[in-house]
């Protein structure tokens, strides 16, 4: 007897999108309403969630009724909450986006069925990605997340090689590959941290002392997930697989994927094993977030395609994540707060500017960035989306990005190390060169300009990418909440490990 | 505990050796199988840490449900891997050990 | 926070809302979309003045809103907003109903005005803006919604320029941004107050404080075009003429010599930076601006060129006064050519655009004799050109009365020479213009004729240069008159305690 009283919503995320998925197999035609149900739901529970977690602070919900270790835990505290909120979010845009998108493809006279094909494979693929990322977000032991972190790379790979044209099943199996050794890398390293501590269970770890053991599982686990979030200069997989990946599908693995394994390692490095960085640590993760900023946004700038300029873009904002590392060591107490705020932003707004890239796509027939001038004129929304989207990525006011990259800049003078300050200021700087390449584009018309017959379409396939930038934006004026409710969730690990002295 | 380390030694041999095999071989299949390689020194390891208190004949049971689980992750991504190889060839006419450079930077929807 | 706050809300909304409707307007909707701009200008104005007598009768005006610790985004309006945001809506309203008549049948209309009104909401936002984190806030949006006005013609020439104007406001902002944050760490989140921050911290933080300073002007001195700064203004020409009118004597220009007087005045305080000895510097940037503009608007036969230039060499008039800050007479001076420097200026751009869509006339060469086809348009011109060269009774003459004044019992000659010489290089680049368009005889047909029927040109493009030479005029005779610019500036300053 299952009875939604207190806890028990924790599990829904994780079982609505499943069941979503598995019914998505048996009927290509409720697929679409299937996956909105529990996109729906999806957020009402977390909603809910959000609520108690609010009252009562850090949930946890044993299932089946099973005590660790063989049992499985969840667990939810303010970073992970936040985390399961913006997959929500981003991720019933990208549903309803995603709708509108292939129903202009299908509505294509020729290849119906290639395109069909397409459209049923991925809303189970979709459903069970976002299964095992909600997964991810509620584990509470690193074996479990483990296997949260293969249940996310087996269909988003998947989901890469979708569109079925040769470039892209490469990109794909390469990203397989890259994914499967980061995962195997991680493995090891669980096996050495349960070899040496005997627990497996994130608050029970940050409790015990570092030692030689434990500072080689970390290691070990921290390239495994470097490789899976495509740090430089690991990233050489994700333009490809991004790029090359359909419109929605891009708009999953860059605002969503890429921030799980993300998640996982800033957990492991700040609450988990807080008591063993040490500062030559963090600073190498800074100086490849240095070097991931300046490479991905000129790798953006001379790029001719806009779907490859988004991709790099990507590279070049996750350098901002690690960036945080060195800031966080020495400034302790805002770490998860810089980092929420980018990852927030980003998501929102890397999903919106890939989704308003398949649009242009869909419409113009081709995304060479030269040619765009135009565009406005028959698709005004997507190229307002985009605009917007990317005055985030410039982490311009008001956005969430701003508000990251202010942090960011203000931490990095309060523990002396303005050198990232400056390195932010210089990526954002290059940013709006990538940006304004594009954007410049869109606001010409040139003289005589014939606007093309316009295919009708849904205003789902405009709409979502606008409402996800406009969230990114404002995200800026609504930042007390977010902190909040970082605050009530970490207590959980600074009851129990002797971290958070400043300086 | 001589036997736990022997064991704990062997697996990371093997890790290791899939691990080099990885980054050398090109061809897609020696690919797959050098992450089951590199697999099964983790599961090997993991094992091995089980049989913890010699005498006692007490063995934890944690790792050997993570083996399990973990064997069963690798089948189906190895399922996956070869499927995805697979295609590759076909759709590409040529193998991804000759495949051309600009295959990797075309753009598609 | 308190109810008036809402004031400043409705203020910012009057031009928002309509702007968003705008955006949303089909092409062909004109009626409609002139409509809703008049109204929200006419709306706009009139809130400016319930604050204005608010504030006056000393009536508070704030409104909050907390967003991470240590930022607030504050909107306040002291006397010094109120000069600012009254210029700007007045200019905005004549801006509106010439750029309605300018792009009449043009395309893109409605992407223009939508940008247009989105410009004007953050200027006002600017003037309204509590603290540095808002000023910042609104002066990037400004820079965003700039950039469209400026390549709205859509040419490789505009896009270049458009690029430009990018690479130097987005430096400057950046340079900006990081000081900011800088001098939050050192004085705590701080609003825009009389004394500016405690002089506490000047024992412990002088240099750093110095140093901040200086990149706080530096980045604003960016969109105030001062030298070495002023690159992309001159390029920014290509934009048609409202929005050059618009940049140079409302937004963008103006932001940033404001700009300069908040941080001079608000954040950083009249005794702190006597005792930083950092303001001679901005003096002589100041100065060597002035001049630098004055030279080389000698040079330009463009007429829109030599504009710009004589902007850059005007607008540093309000830093030249601002750095002489413990003397009243050159504060009230800088203060007050804020406006006097936008009116003139508004006028000239008017005029000029008139010129080039009635006649096609874009080169002073072409300008020959041009007062007897548009006698109107060039008395205007005239006025605002005898202005810029400070001839009484124009209020040209009232700012440079008082900066040399300020600059006399300063004892700074460096001020009064360069007042001297630049108002010698204003003569000599404005008045061949004059003598030519009144007296010489035209020689060549106009380039590209058009004919407006009973008036010179067309009424819309007509009226609001006149209105605002006869502004000119009116307030250089009537400058003690109640609410003139001069006598709200005396308000101000009273208010600094100078």
């Amino acid at each position: 007897m299952i009875s939604f009283e207190g806890q028990s919503w924790i599990i829904l995320p994780l079982i609505l999108p499943l069941a979503a998925g598995l019914f998505c197999f048996l009927s290509r035609r409720w697929a679409f309403a299937l996956s909105l149900t529990a996109a729906l739901g999806n957020l009402l529970s977390i909603g809910v969630l959000l609520n108690q977690f609010l009252d009562t602070g850090p949930l946890t919900y044993n299932v089946g009724n099973w005590k660790t270790p063989l049992g499985i835990a969840l667990r939810i505290d303010g970073p992970s909450i936040l985390m399961l909120l913006m997959t929500a979010v981003t991720g019933l845009g990208i549903t309803l986006y995603a709708r509108g998108y292939f129903a202009f493809r299908i509505a294509v006279p020729k290849r119906i069925g290639r395109h069909e094909r397409q459209e049923r494979f991925f809303w189970p693929l979709w459903m069970t990605l976002w299964a095992s990322l909600n997964g991810l977000f509620l584990s509470a032991d690193i074996f479990n997340m483990y296997v949260t972190l293969e249940l996310i790379s087996i269909p988003a790979v998947a989901l890469a090689a979708l569109s079925g044209k040769p470039a892209s099943q490469i990109a794909a199996f390469r990203y397989l590959l890259v994914s499967l050794l980061g995962s195997l890398s991680y493995l090891l390293g669980v096996v050495f941290v349960y070899k040496t501590y005997g627990v497996l269970d994130l608050v029970l770890l940050s409790g015990k002392t570092a030692s030689g053991a434990g500072m080689a599982a970390l290691a070990l686990m921290s390239v495994g997930l470097l490789l899976k979030t495509a740090l430089f200069p690991m990233h050489f997989w994700l333009p490809p697989a991004h790029a090359n990946a359909l419109a929605p599908v891009s708009a999953i693995l860059s605002s969503l994927v890429v921030k799980g394994s993300f998640y996982l390692l800033f957990r492991l490095w700040f609450d988990v094993f807080a008591s063993a960085v040490t500062e030559p640590m963090v600073n190498i993760l800074g100086t490849l977030g240095a070097g991931a900023i300046v490479w991905g946004a000129l790798q953006a700038i001379r790029q001719k395609r806009l779907k490859l300029l988004v991709a790099y873009s990507t590279v070049s904002q996750l350098g901002y994540l690690f960036i945080a590392f060195p800031l966080a060591y020495l400034d302790m107490g805002t770490h998860w707060g810089t980092v929420a705020f980018m990852v927030l932003a980003h998501a929102c707004a890397k999903s919106a500017m890939f989704m308003a890239s398949g649009t242009i796509f869909l419409h113009a027939g081709h995304d060479r960035i030269n040619d765009l001038a135009g565009v406005r004129s028959y698709i005004p929304v997507t190229v307002f989306a985009y605009a917007i989207a990317g005055v985030n990525i410039m982490g311009l006011p008001p956005s969430g990005g701003f508000i990251a990259k202010w942090l960011l800049i203000s931490s990095s003078i309060n523990s002396s190390q303005w050198w990232w300050g400056i390195i932010v200021m210089i990526g954002s700087l290059l940013a709006s060169v990538y940006i304004f390449r594009v954007v410049s584009r869109f606001f010409v018309i040139p003289e005589g300009y014939k606007v093309p017959d316009r295919r009708p379409h849904s205003p789902l396939l405009e709409w979502p990418a606008l409402v996800l930038a406009l969230i990114a934006l404002l995200l800026g004026l609504i930042a007390p909440y977010p902190l909040h409710i970082l605050e009530t969730g970490n207590s959980l690990f600074s009851m129990v490990s002797p971290k958070g002295l400043p300086l | 505990m001589i036997t736990n380390l022997l064991y704990s030694f062997g697996g990371l041999m093997l890790f290791s050796m899939g691990l080099f095999a990885l980054i050398a071989c090109s061809h897609p299949l020696r690919k797959i199988l050098a992450i089951n390689v590199m697999a099964t020194g983790v599961f090997l390891i993991l094992i091995a840490t089980a049989y913890r208190q010699i005498g006692t004949g007490e063995i934890d049971p944690v790792p050997q449900a993570m083996v399990l689980t973990g064997i069963v992750v690798s089948v189906s991504v190895t399922a996956l891997a070869l499927i995805l190889a697979c295609r590759v060839q076909e759709t590409s006419n040529h193998s991804l050990i000759q495949r051309k450079k600009d295959d990797f930077t075309r753009t598609g929807t | 926070m308190n109810a008036h706050g809402w004031l400043l809300v409705c203020i910012l909304l009057s031009s928002f809302l309509p702007g968003i409707v705008i955006f949303a307007l089909p092409e062909e909707k004109t009626g409609l979309r002139t409509t809703l701009n008049l109204c929200g200008s006419v709306m706009k104005i009139v809130l400016i003045m319930v604050m204005n007598i608010g504030i006056f009768s000393g009536r508070i005006y704030e409104i909050s809103l907390p967003v991470i610790p240590g930022v607030v985004l504050l909107l306040n309006a002291d006397p010094l907003s109120a000069l600012f945001s009254t210029l700007s809506s007045v200019l905005w309203l004549l801006t509106t109903i010439y750029a309605v008549g300018y792009l009449e049948d043009s395309p893109n209309r409605s992407h223009f005005f939508g940008y247009f009104s989105l410009c004007v909401t953050v200027t006002i936002g600017i003037a309204l803006a509590g603290n540095l984190v808002t000023f910042l806030l609104f002066y990037e949006m400004l820079t965003l919604t700039t950039y469209p006005l400026i390549i709205h013609r859509g040419t490789e020439k505009a896009l270049r320029a458009g690029r430009n104007y990018l690479i130097y406001t987005f430096c400057g902002g950046g340079l900006f941004l990081f000081a900011v944050v800088w001098l939050q760490t050192i004085t705590g989140p701080a609003s825009f107050t009389t004394t500016g921050f405690s002089s506490v911290l000047l024992e412990s933080h002088r240099t750093q404080l110095a140093a901040i300073f200086l990149m706080l002007i530096a980045g604003v001195g960016v969109k105030a075009a001062i030298v070495p700064f002023h690159g992309w203004l001159p390029q920014a020409m290509v934009a048609p003429a409202p929005v050059s009118a618009l940049l140079h004597a409302v937004a963008v220009v103006k932001a940033g010599a404001f700009g300069i007087i908040r941080i001079v005045l608000d954040v950083y305080g009249v005794e702190n930076l006597s005792r930083l000895r950092l303001l001679p510097y901005l003096n002589i940037a100041a100065a060597i601006t002035v001049l630098w503009g004055s030279i080389m608007a000698l040079q330009q036969d463009d007429l829109k060129r030599r504009l710009a230039f004589s902007t850059v060499s005007q607008v540093s008039y309000i830093a030249l006064g601002i750095s002489l800050v413990d003397q009243p007479f050159a504060v009230i001076g800088g203060l007050v050519h804020l406006v006097h420097q936008g009116l003139m200026k508004i006028t000239l751009f008017f005029c000029a655009g008139n010129l080039a869509e009635t006649l096609g006339i874009h080169r002073i060469s072409e300008m020959k004799g041009v007062a007897r086809r548009m006698p109107l348009t060039m008395a205007a011109f005239s006025i605002g050109a005898l202005g810029m060269i400070g001839i009484p009774p124009t209020v040209g003459f009232v700012s440079k009365w008082y900066l040399g004044l300020g600059g006399l019992a300063a004892g700074n000659w460096l001020l009064i020479a360069v007042l001297a010489v630049s108002s010698l290089l204003n003569a000599f680049y404005f008045l061949p213009i004059l003598t030519q368009a009144w007296f010489g005889t035209q020689t060549a047909p106009w380039p590209e004729e058009r004919s407006f029927g009973r008036f010179e040109t067309r009424l819309s493009l007509l009226l609001p240069p006149l209105i605002t030479a006869v502004i000119v005029i009116v307030l250089g005779t009537l400058a003690n008159a109640q609410f003139s610019p001069l006598t709200w500036v005396n308000f101000i300053i009273r208010g600094y305690g100078l």
